[in-house]
């Protein structure tokens, strides 16, 4: 397309007619393709060009205005390039700024961070369109802590929002700042507090994240809110959002792109190299004495110092002194306390008759077990002891700690810990082999992570992911070969007493304890430990009654709020088919399975979290399965 | 073949509460009886008669509270003692009498021993940690004015001073006096500036107890930690680390040199008495006699070498005493 210039006035409306409709048809990328970087060559220097595109976009009827902009915002390859192709087109079309302000922030997530960069760069180029920018700001920071958005909308879409905060507050200048202190303070805490209350690990790190930035923008001097979490590269990459470089490289045009990132790379300063300051006191070694020096040493001659070995505090031998010592207001011998913590697992596991004396007492004391001195591995040290004690005497160690699990007074940690002890010890009862080594090789923080977090999730994903290719059963947790001799399953028998009195009592509150109310992610972790669990009942007497009792638990949670319990219950139904005979499933529980059954198919498609949906997708592939086989035996 | 570790000489018994400081005072003739005396966590003050090896009299002067260093001023009738009452007393022994003739009050928490130096017929020097966190005060006896008081430079961070040592060169000449700090690192100061000469980082965990040998310009240093420090002095007064000697066991209470230089002892919370050769620290005994941490250790000052004696002051409540290389 070529125009004469030349002071002839022409009508380019016609052209713009033509742009929109292209587009709007949907071939955006063909023709803006050709007609963008032509246009930023055009533009580059003349301003008549400049305002001939802008007219030309302006013409755009407004119908078709949302395809045209969207187009050039993701074409363009940088935020004054937009600039200079849009002009004001968001202050003059009603439309435009509709596209541009609302939709492609709060009601579209799909873009890169390239195109978040492109866009929020533009408005804030342009000192008529900055009122734009801080009025965006505003409206993205009250979606970010709104609690019901945190709570419903997909992570990625909060991710979205939360980069689109950062590259926002990375434009501000410190004038504008200091006229929104307040409200940016305001959401800061409001939706910290909304962020840290959610399951989901990414989500609560996206919240410290942001809440992180805005501290450090809104107070310059002064102490910054920082929080503590694991940097990856999510985090980084937020983190960089932060710092804009500077947008005015001369160069537009792609070949003379690369020398300018090398003059850039040539200014950064030089680290100084550091001299090292001479420490007051150089260690120097002097010269070695001069072996003519007598040495008048000689006559003193060294006595015997083979027994000048290192000190070892010894621990006790006995668990009954084990006991005293752990319980001992004696608090003066801390070494020996400690040693008899490093000592209690083998202990226990050395003598089985003595513990089962003394297996109730001993786990209570476990339980409530504080750190006296600066252990190293403590909690792990504990948690092994407690499963010790377990799996050496199941049946009232069970009794016990789930009972105490829905008793008042106790922290959330402890009860968490409970679980994670049943579900340690349920693993190994099942699998008898693998106690001691194999479960700690692998694990990344061992014991105390088993429960599906962030990462053990994806280890579960993964086995039943294996399973319904293979669909065969193994016996083994994510063990290949299977050349180990056989043992009987010692979790068959107290399986029962693992699972039923912790499914019990769930919907009963207490005053320090609410399952269903605020203590929701215990209810998460709960429900995963039941998940584990009925997974490990397999071939075991009671499964089937498991089955039906963990059918009705998961009926009753199954439209709760928070997605990690979501998760949960997927989880469960997965072990349900995976671990109770097809055969049982078919004759006790057919009704329950056929509404399970529609509730899946509505996850599938309308839970916004992505996990919740491809656990979903997994059970109704496992339903179909079981189906088939059942199909495929001969009656 | 190496012979076995010596067995304890004799060991005295009936403080009824843990050893944290002791010193001999051998040095007169016969027939004036050795002496040793002793502090304890219960405050109180034993004088030990080495000949029969009972207490000869209990001194009562802190208040029941720990007494952590005992010094002699010139004979055995002169005693400076100090404790965690934050008091420093000074009695007269002499005639049978156990009066309190004079104290200080130091404001001093911590459990920093004193140093003493005699400048001058009558005169001592005294260095002492006094109530501010960092600072050293060095003070005259008996007239307890203050000479000077040694402040590390704002910023140090070097914590409380752990030990003290009063020296100088010849008698005359300037007295200096070597600290060790909390940070681990030991300071050299000349007390009548004022000012920090030299700064050595010896350890990494606080220096515990420190002694020096001003012939050889060499000291030894030693922490919670399982390295014993040997630093040396230049003319420049400079210090520079002069070697470091790793020990099985963590934790040395406490370092003393002979008085003839040959040997050096340590006092371990392995409850173990190591004896070293002063010229290459060469290790030449572990006496393990206590089942406590080993508080202190002391050597005597006997005119005749044959009886030099080791003393070793420990939480087990026990004094043993051992004669050890008493022959060269």
């Amino acid at each position: 397309v070529c125009f004469i210039p030349g002071g002839l006035d022409c009508s380019i409306s016609f052209v713009s007619q033509v742009l929109g409709k292209v587009c709007i048809h949907g071939r955006q990328k063909e023709i803006l393709g050709i007609l963008v970087p032509r246009l930023i060559d055009l533009t580059n220097s003349d301003c008549i060009w400049q305002r001939i595109c802008w007219r030309l976009l302006e013409c755009v009827p407004d119908r078709w205005m949302e395809a045209v902009v969207l187009g050039f915002v993701q074409r363009a390859p940088g935020a004054d390039i937009l600039s200079r192709l849009l002009g004001n087109l968001v202050l003059k079309s009603k439309k435009a700024q509709f596209v541009v302000t609302q939709k492609m922030l709060l009601l579209q997530y799909g873009h890169v961070t390239a195109v978040l960069q492109n866009l929020l760069g533009y408005l804030s180029l342009n000192s008529l369109r900055r009122t734009l920018l801080l009025r965006v700001l505003q409206e993205l920071l009250e979606t970010w802590s709104s609690n019901s958005a945190v709570k419903h909308s997909p992570p990625e879409q909060q991710l979205y929002i939360s980069k689109a905060i950062l590259i926002c507050l990375s434009h501000l200048k410190e004038p504008e700042i200091e006229s929104c202190r307040q409200e940016l303070l305001t959401s800061m805490m409001e939706g910290v507090k909304c962020h840290l209350d959610s399951s989901l690990p990414q989500l609560r790190r996206l919240g410290m994240v942001v809440a992180e930035s805005i501290s450090l923008k809104i107070n310059t001097e002064g102490p910054v809110l920082t929080f503590e979490y694991e940097e990856d590269d999510e985090t980084r990459e937020l983190k960089s959002l932060l710092v804009q470089t500077p947008p005015f490289c001369v160069v537009p045009s792609l070949p003379d792109v690369i020398p300018e990132i090398e003059k850039a790379e040539a200014a950064l300063p030089l680290v100084p190299a550091s001299n090292e300051k001479p420490h007051t006191a150089a260690a120097v070694m002097p010269d070695e004495e001069s072996d003519a020096e007598l040495d008048s040493d000689d006559d003193l001659i060294p006595y015997d110092m083979s027994e000048d070995k290192e000190l070892k505090i010894k621990a006790p031998l006995y668990i009954r002194d084990c006991i005293e010592v752990l319980t001992g207001s004696g608090s003066e011998d801390l070494d020996k306390w400690e040693a008899t913590i490093k000592a209690l697992e083998s202990l226990v596991r050395k003598n089985p008759a003595a513990i089962r004396e003394v297996s109730v007492e001993l786990a209570k004391i476990l339980l409530h077990l504080e750190e006296k001195t600066c252990i190293e591995g403590f909690v792990e040290l504990r948690q092994r002891a407690q499963v010790a004690v377990l799996t050496t005497d199941p049946i009232p160690v069970a009794k016990y700690l789930t009972s105490q699990f829905y008793s008042m007074n106790y922290s959330l940690r402890q009860r968490m810990d409970i679980l994670d002890v049943l579900v340690l010890a349920a693993q190994e009862l099942s699998c008898p082999k693998f106690h001691g080594r194999t479960k700690h090789s692998g694990a990344q923080k061992p014991c105390s992570q088993l429960l599906p977090g962030s990462d053990s999730s994806n280890d579960w994903r993964r086995i039943v992911d294996e399973r319904i290719k293979s669909k065969t059963r193994r016996f083994a947790m994510g063990q290949s070969h299977v050349e180990l001799a056989s043992r009987p399953n010692e979790f068959s028998s107290v399986a029962g007493h693992f699972f039923f009195p912790l499914i019990q009592h769930f919907d009963r509150p207490l005053t320090t304890f609410d399952l269903l109310g605020e203590d929701h992610l215990v209810l998460g972790r709960l429900v995963h430990t039941l998940a584990i669990l009925m997974y490990l009942a397999v071939n075991t007497v009671a499964v089937t009654a498991m089955g039906k009792a963990l059918l009705e638990f998961v009926w009753a949670l199954r439209f709760h709020t928070d997605s990690y319990v979501r998760q949960g219950l997927l989880s469960c139904i997965s072990s349900l088919l995976l671990s109770v005979p097809a055969e049982r499933i078919l004759a006790d529980m057919t009704e329950e399975l056929l509404e399970t059954q529609s509730w899946l198919g509505d996850v599938v498609e309308k839970d916004p979290d992505g996990d919740c949906r491809r656990l979903a997708l997994q059970n109704l592939l496992l339903m179909e399965n079981l189906k088939k086989k059942l199909e495929a035996v001969p009656s | 073949m190496a012979l076995p570790p010596p067995d304890p000489q004799f060991v005295l018994r009936g403080t009824s509460a843990a050893v944290h400081t002791l010193h001999f005072s051998c040095g007169a003739p016969e027939p004036d009886t050795p002496l040793l005396f002793s502090g304890s966590e219960n405050g109180f003050i034993h004088v030990w008669n080495l000949k029969t090896h009972r207490v000869d009299t209990a001194l009562d002067g802190h208040g029941r509270k720990s007494v952590y260093c005992v010094e002699t001023m010139g004979d055995k009738n002169r005693l400076l003692s100090q404790g965690r009452d934050q008091r420093i007393c000074l009695w007269d022994l002499a005639e049978g009498r156990t009066s309190v003739t004079d104290s200080v009050f130091t404001e001093h928490v911590g459990f920093c021993r004193c140093s003493l130096l005699k400048v001058a017929q009558g005169r001592w020097l005294m260095a002492m940690a006094a109530r501010s966190l960092e600072e050293v005060q060095i003070l005259e006896l008996p007239s307890k004015t203050s000479v000077c008081t040694l402040k590390p430079e704002v910023g140090a961070k070097l914590g409380m001073p752990m030990c003290l040592k009063l020296w100088q060169l010849s008698c005359g000449s300037q007295p200096v006096l070597l600290a060790g700090y909390e940070d681990g690192s030991v300071v050299l100061w000349n007390v009548s500036t004022g000012k920090a000469l030299s700064q050595l980082v010896c350890h990494q965990e606080p220096v515990m107890s420190l002694d020096f040998d001003s012939e050889k310009a060499r000291g030894i240093s030693g922490s919670s930690e399982k390295v014993l420090s040997i630093w040396s002095l230049n003319e420049q007064q400079n210090l520079q680390v002069y070697k470091t000697h790793k020990l099985v066991n963590a934790g040395v209470s406490d370092v003393t040199i002979r008085p003839d230089k040959k040997i050096l002892a340590t006092a371990g919370w392995d409850h173990r008495i190591r004896i070293f050769g002063w010229k290459k620290l060469k290790p030449l005994a572990v006496l393990d006699y206590h089942t406590g941490t080993v508080h202190c250790v002391s050597f005597s000052d006997h005119s005749n070498p044959r009886e030099r004696l080791l003393a070793a002051g420990s939480k087990d409540q026990r004094i043993s005493v051992w004669s050890i290389y008493a022959q060269t």
